[in-house]
C-alpha cells in the first residue's frame, strides 16, 4: 500500500470566538484576520512539514488548491509544488490537484504541470478535481451549471496537449485555441499518472473508471462514512468490466498518532477541534450551487461533504469527532488495526494521510509523522502487495537525476561574481 | 393540482425539446414568461389575467415543463434564440408580453431585437441589469430555509408554491425544483448582469416596469438603471406588499397595474 503525506495548510491563528463570530471560513471569510507575516512563517513551517515528510519515508507528498478559505492557504499548489521539487529527491509529488476549469486556456495547466514533472525528474501525479462549489461557483464564479462539461473538456485538452506532437488547434465546446503546442513536456509518458479526487459523485466514477484515472474520495468525514461512495465506485469498475484493483483508488484520513491511547487524546483534541470547529466551520448556503451537482447523483441520494457535515452537526468535540471516525487516533497499533480494516473495506491502495490538521504546530506534526512513518508506516506497507500500481509515477533512473546544488557560503563564493 | 380549472396544456416541440405551454382565458393574447424558478403550478396572478385575457404560459429551457434544454445552451445568444423560438411556436408575435424576474430579462430581450413583435411591455423585477456597487442578491447562495423570506414578502406563499402536491413523486419534484433554479443560474450566473442596459433603447413597446416595494433581491438603484436606459415610454411603479416574486405576494395588485397598462397602450406614460 502506498502511503501519502497531505497537507492543506491551514491558517493557523482563528480566533477562539471564530465560529461565533464569522459566517463561514470559506467564500466570505474576515480578510482582516489575516496576518500576512504570521503566514510567512505559516509557509515556511508546512513546506518544512511536507520535507520532513518525504525524509522520513512517505511515498508521497501532497498539496491542493483552494480559493477564499481559512482552512487550505494554497490557492497555486504547483508554487508549493515547484519549491518540493527542489528540496526532496525520491518522493512522488502529488498536485491534488489543479481545478481544471478555472484555469483559462487549459493548457496554462498542461504547461505548468510539465514543468514540474521535469523538474522533479518525473515524480509528479496529476490531480485534477472538479473543485468544491466554494472554490469554482463563488470564489471564482464559475457557471456551475456548466462546471463539469467545462472540467471534462479541460482534461480533454490537457491529456490531448501533453501526448499529441504536433501542434493542433483545438475547437470544443468551452475552449477555442488555434495553436496548442506545450513547451517544455513532461518527462513521464504518455503523461503523469491522472488522479481525479471527488466528494462521491456518480460521474466522477464513471469517468474515472471508463479512463482508468486514480479516484480518490477527499472526505473530511471518514472512513465509516466513505463506504457509501467508494461502494458505488467499485460497482462502476464492476459493471465495466475492469479489475478491482485497489490502486485505481485513493482515500483521505486524519490521523493522530501517540505512544497511548491516552496521550493521543490529549495531544490532538485541540487541533481536531480547531479544524472541525473552526476550519471547517463553512455556510451552508455555499453547499449545492445548483448545477454544481448532478440530476443523477441528486436522484442517488448523494449529498457533498458540506452538507454531510451539516447532517452530522455537533460532530466538532473530540468524542465525536472520533466515534464518528473523522479522525483515527490512538497507540500505532490502534491506528494500524483501524486504517488496515478502513484500507481493506474501502479496497483502497493509496491512503493519503492528513498527519497535520487545524492548529497543529510543527513540533507536534512532526512528531505525528515520525511515529507513523516508524511504527505504522511497516505494518501497511505490505497490504495490497499482489496488485501492481499503475497509477504511480515512473521517475527518470537515479543516474539521470539531478540534485540542486547546495547553498552556501562554497556556492555563493562560486558565483558569476566569485 | 399542477393547473386550476380551465388550462389547456399543449407541447411545442422545438429542436428536439418539448415545450409545455399553458393557455387559459378569453379575450387578447397575453404571453408570460415566469420568474425564478418558473412555474410549477399555475397561478392566481394568472388566473386574474385570464378573466379578461386569453394567457399564454410558455416553459423556458430548464424551467418546470421546459425539459432540460437548458443544459445546451452556452451562450447568451442561445438563450435569446431559445426563447425567440418559444415565443414563435406559442403565438406570441404581435402580443402584449408579461414577465418576471429572470424571464423578464429574456422579455427585454426579445423586446429589443424585435421590437415591432411586442404590443406592450410589462416587466416585474426584471434582472439583467445590476448595479455596479450594489449587486443583486445572490439567489443562489441561500439557505433552503432562508430562500421563501427572500423571494416573498410572506414566505408561506413562495412555500405553498413550491409544496410538492400529493400525487407527484417527491424526488422529481425537487429535482425539477433544482433544474429551474439552475436554468435561472446558468443564464444570469454570477451577478445576473447580462449586459442588457445597453440593448434596451431598442425597445419600442411601451413598457411597465413593477418592482414589489419589500423586494430584497433586486435593489430600487438596478432598476432605476434599467428605467434609464430605456428610450420608449415608460414607467416604474411600486407595489406594496410585494416581495421579488410579486405576482405571487400581490396578485390581484400587479394584474391589476398590468391590465391598465395594456389596456391604454401605455397611454399613461
Amino acid at each position: 500500500m502506498k502511503m501519502l503525506w497531505f497537507h492543506l495548510m491551514p491558517y493557523l491563528d482563528l480566533p477562539e470566538d471564530f465560529r461565533e463570530k464569522n459566517p463561514s471560513v470559506w467564500v466570505t471569510i474576515d480578510s482582516g484576520l489575516f496576518d500576512p507575516v504570521r503566514a510567512h512563517a505559516m509557509y515556511n513551517d508546512f513546506m518544512d512539514e511536507l520535507e520532513y515528510a518525504s525524509q522520513v519515508g512517505f511515498d508521497a507528498i501532497c498539496v491542493n488548491e483552494h480559493h477564499s478559505n481559512g482552512y487550505g492557504l494554497m490557492p497555486s499548489p504547483n508554487l508549493i509544488a515547484a519549491t518540493l521539487a527542489r528540496r526532496t529527491q525520491d518522493t512522488a509529488i502529488c498536485v491534488l490537484g489543479n481545478s481544471l476549469a478555472l484555469y483559462n486556456p487549459p493548457t496554462r495547466v498542461a504547461e505548468e504541470m510539465a514543468m514540474l514533472d521535469c523538474m522533479s525528474g518525473g515524480r509528479l501525479i496529476a490531480g485534477f478535481p472538479v473543485g468544491t462549489p466554494m472554490d469554482t461557483a463563488y470564489a471564482y464564479s464559475q457557471n456551475p451549471s456548466m462546471l463539469r462539461d467545462r472540467y471534462r473538456e479541460a482534461a480533454d485538452l490537457v491529456v490531448k496537449a501533453w501526448t499529441t506532437r504536433e501542434p493542433f488547434a483545438f475547437n470544443g465546446r468551452f475552449n477555442q485555441q488555434r495553436y496548442v503546442n506545450i513547451w517544455p513536456r513532461p518527462i513521464q509518458q504518455p503523461h503523469p499518472p491522472i488522479w481525479a479526487p471527488g466528494g462521491g459523485s456518480v460521474e466522477t466514477w464513471d469517468w474515472c473508471a471508463q479512463n482508468d484515472y486514480c479516484f480518490c474520495y477527499l472526505s473530511y468525514n471518514g472512513y465509516k462514512a466513505a463506504q457509501t461512495a467508494m461502494e458505488g465506485f467499485w460497482k462502476v469498475v464492476d459493471k465495466l468490466g475492469k479489475d478491482r484493483n485497489p490502486y485505481r483508488a485513493g482515500f483521505l484520513q486524519f490521523i493522530g498518532v501517540a505512544e497511548s491511547r491516552q496521550q493521543a487524546i490529549d495531544l490532538y483534541t485541540e487541533p481536531a477541534e480547531y479544524f472541525f470547529g473552526r476550519s471547517f466551520h463553512v455556510d451552508p448556503r455555499f453547499a449545492a450551487p445548483p448545477g454544481y451537482t448532478s440530476e443523477e447523483t441528486q436522484r442517488a441520494g448523494l449529498v457533498g461533504q458540506i452538507a454531510m457535515k451539516r447532517r452530522n452537526r455537533g460532530a466538532e468535540k473530540m468524542k465525536e469527532i472520533i466515534d464518528n471516525g473523522y479522525v483515527v487516533i490512538g497507540t500505532p497499533e490502534d491506528v494500524v488495526e483501524q486504517l488496515r480494516e478502513a484500507a481493506t473495506e474501502l479496497n483502497v491502495g493509496h491512503l493519503m494521510l492528513l498527519l497535520q490538521y487545524g492548529n497543529m504546530n510543527k513540533e507536534l506534526t512532526n512528531y505525528n509523522t515520525r511515529i507513523f512513518a516508524e511504527k505504522v508506516m511497516p505494518e501497511l506497507r505490505g497490504l495490497f502487495s499482489q496488485w501492481e500500481d499503475h497509477w504511480w509515477p515512473r521517475p527518470l533512473p537515479a543516474s539521470q537525476q539531478q540534485a540542486p546544488a547546495p547553498i552556501g557560503d562554497g556556492a555563493r563564493k562560486g558565483g558569476r561574481n566569485a | 393540482m399542477l393547473e386550476s380549472a380551465g388550462v389547456e396544456t399543449s407541447i411545442a416541440r422545438i429542436e428536439g425539446h418539448d415545450v409545455r405551454v399553458w393557455r387559459k382565458g378569453r379575450g387578447p393574447v397575453v404571453g408570460y414568461l415566469a420568474g425564478f424558478g418558473g412555474l410549477p403550478k399555475w397561478t392566481p396572478f394568472l388566473d386574474r389575467l385570464a378573466r379578461t385575457r386569453t394567457v399564454v404560459a410558455p416553459s423556458l429551457p430548464g424551467f418546470p415543463g421546459g425539459g432540460s434544454w437548458h443544459a445546451k445552451l452556452d451562450t447568451h445568444l442561445d438563450w435569446i434564440l431559445a426563447a425567440r423560438q418559444i415565443v414563435l411556436a406559442s403565438g406570441l408575435i404581435g402580443a402584449d408580453l408579461v414577465a418576471g424576474s429572470v424571464g423578464a430579462a429574456l422579455a427585454a430581450e426579445l423586446a429589443a431585437l424585435w421590437p415591432d413583435d411586442v404590443r406592450c411591455l410589462a416587466l416585474v423585477s426584471p434582472l439583467g441589469v445590476s448595479d455596479r456597487v450594489q449587486p443583486t442578491t445572490d439567489m443562489w447562495a441561500q439557505r433552503a430555509d432562508e430562500l421563501p423570506g427572500l423571494l416573498c414578502v410572506d414566505p408561506d406563499v413562495y412555500t405553498r408554491f413550491t409544496a410538492k402536491p400529493e400525487n407527484a413523486d417527491a424526488i422529481e419534484w425537487t429535482v425539477e425544483q433544482t433544474r429551474a433554479s439552475e436554468a435561472g443560474a446558468r443564464f444570469l450566473w454570477p451577478l445576473s448582469d447580462t449586459r442588457l442596459a445597453s440593448r434596451l433603447h431598442l425597445i419600442k413597446a411601451p413598457t411597465l416596469l413593477l418592482r414589489g416595494a419589500g423586494d430584497r433581491v433586486l435593489p430600487n438603484g438596478a432598476l432605476q438603471q434599467f428605467r434609464n436606459a430605456l428610450r420608449c415610454k415608460a414607467e416604474v411603479r411600486s407595489i406594496a406588499g410585494a416581495g421579488h416574486l410579486a405576482e405571487l405576494d400581490c396578485p390581484d395588485a400587479i394584474a391589476d397595474a398590468i391590465l391598465g397598462w395594456c389596456e391604454s397602450g401605455g397611454r399613461h406614460a
